[in-house]
């Protein structure tokens, strides 16, 4: 019964809204905004016939490759700023205002360097991405319990080990806070990386669509890029609760005790 | 930020030298052939260019219409995001009813809104503040809602007893416990909106800097955009280091702000 009553509650206000959407659309003659179900109707046809390989596909690609370099690449440079006491004063400044840069602005620079290919797509994706992991790491290697530290310090633990069972555990919480930021940002880049220059992709596609006017078409592109997102933001979170399942129950025994 | 071991230098001229070192490397590497010069000018050359954008009425009138777009923006938001935060978060039945369509649509990528936003309104300022809009209303009402679950129970149920009227709930109770949070969203919000305000211009190609942005680069005036760039990523510091300090000022007599001071 109270499954039940949780999936209603769940679901009650998302199936209202479609509804709403649907019976408000429900004859509509107006260009910009055609029924829902005529959106609906043609989703089959836009996506499911080859564009999920030719377009969606290759983005999603670009975006886990980017994304994937970013933590790595943020994750080793964070730690080793943040381990430093002098480095870290060092490069705040300069690391400040390097990411106070919106991304999207890199798309011009990235495309001098690398053309328009994937590869200034992935670095565009990678650029954007490295500052809410290194930023985050930095942080949170900062933090690291000091007890701790001094214990891994008075066992002697070499330098590998010290990292994998001290540093790197322990600033986990904040580097997936700041993986978080960084997919959000990487979507966003995906789909501006493709609004500039290419021949294919999600990004592409949907402006192409606007550009010819093929409104229901766009529609469900922008439909799309919402499942995307939804979709890659659940991914995380299922990630996030694996990893750090130590850290939620180590916070709910605290908060209950 | 004291130094145990012999008086390390203090931090403020260790980021100095980093900056120092970031504009004598800009300088350097172009120079000496590492990169050309056509991808990435000397730091002289862009500094050059700024100081021609400076001059020109043009540059300052896109600053303006950037600075406002990204103000009209983030307090549309903001208002919003705090209102609808605390009217969600008090009512345990709505929270309830919209949690998951808030988890529905919070990811949805702005930028999925800037064919649409083409469509409605062009290339008008407007179709900007649509994605300004919307990326920094989430930033603001997560925090919001947060900010109002951690009332403390007892005051949350006292208040509930008295019959407050949310009016007066809302200032007496909620507002003291979720201002810590408003606050984050306020400074999260801000830098959001700054990215969305540049990418709609860049993108769209409505009036402000990402749009010279965009011109210079079809123009091929390299240094131009450089300059703009760094211009923007000032912007950014600013937005930044100015949102922190009215953070700090409006929680002046909050325990996690006093502490920070006394240490």
């Amino acid at each position: 019964m109270s499954a039940l009553k949780s999936v209603v509650r769940l679901l009650a206000v998302p199936a209202l809204l479609v509804a709403v959407w649907w019976t408000a659309t429900e004859g509509s003659t107006d260009y910009f905004w055609p029924p829902l179900r005529t959106i609906v109707g043609t989703f089959d046809d836009t996506w499911f016939h080859g564009r999920l390989t030719s377009d969606v596909l290759p983005s999603l690609l670009r975006l886990v490759a980017g994304y994937l370099l970013a933590l790595v690449l943020g994750i080793g440079a964070g730690v080793a700023i943040g381990s430093s006491r002098t480095l870290r004063a060092v490069l705040e400044p300069v690391l400040e205002f390097f990411r106070a840069i919106p991304p999207p602005v890199l798309v011009p620079i990235l495309m001098l360097f690398a053309g328009i290919g994937d590869g200034m797509k992935i670095l565009v994706i990678v650029t954007g991405c490295v500052w809410p992991v290194l930023l985050n790491t930095v942080e949170g290697v900062r933090a690291l319990d000091e007890v701790l530290r001094d214990t891994a310090r008075s066992y002697r633990l070499r330098r590998g080990s010290r990292l994998v069972h001290l540093v790197l555990p322990g600033a986990s919480p904040q580097i997936a806070a700041g993986a978080r930021q960084a997919l959000s940002v990487g979507i966003i880049l995906m789909v501006i990386s493709e609004m500039f220059a290419a021949s294919e992709g999600v990004g592409f596609t949907i402006i192409q669509f606007q550009r010819t006017f093929a409104i229901p078409q766009m529609w469900t592109g922008v439909i799309l890029l919402g499942v995307i997102g939804v979709a890659l933001s659940a991914l995380f979170h299922l990630a996030e609760a694996r990893v750090l399942r130590w850290y939620t129950g180590l916070r709910r025994a605290q908060r209950e005790g | 930020m004291t130094g145990r071991r012999n008086g390390p230098a203090p931090a403020w001229l260790l980021g100095g030298l980093g900056l120092a070192g970031l504009i004598v490397l800009g300088e350097l590497v172009p120079r000496s052939g590492l990169v050309e010069r056509r991808y990435l000018p000397p730091v002289s050359s862009m500094l050059s260019a700024l100081a021609d954008q400076a001059a020109a009425g043009e540059f300052w009138q896109a600053l303006g219409e950037t600075l406002r777009g990204w103000a009209i923006g983030l307090a549309i938001a903001m208002v919003a995001g705090v209102v609808l935060g605390v009217v969600i978060g008090w009512v345990p039945l709505l929270q309830a009813a919209l949690n998951s369509t808030i988890e529905f649509l919070r990811p949805i990528p702005s930028v999925a809104l800037i064919p649409l936003a083409v469509l409605l309104y062009g290339t008008e300022p407007r179709s900007t503040l649509l994605l300004v809009v919307y990326a920094s209303f989430w930033q603001v009402l997560v925090q919001v809602l947060y900010g109002v679950r951690d009332v403390d129970p007892v005051a949350r149920d006292t208040a509930r007893s008295y019959r407050f009227r949310l009016l007066t709930a809302a200032r007496t109770v909620i507002w003291p416990t979720a201002l810590p949070y408003v606050m984050t969203g306020f400074r999260l919000g801000a830098a959001v909106a700054l990215i969305l305000e540049i990418t709609g211009e860049l993108v769209i190609g409505s009036p402000g800097l990402g749009r010279q942005i965009a011109v210079a680069q079809n123009s091929n005036a390299v240094s131009a955009m450089y300059a703009l760039i760094i211009v923007v990523g000032l912007i950014g510091v600013a937005v930044n280091v100015v949102a922190r300090a009215v953070e700090r000022r409006a929680l002046r007599w909050h325990p996690s702000i006093r502490t920070e001071a006394a240490v």
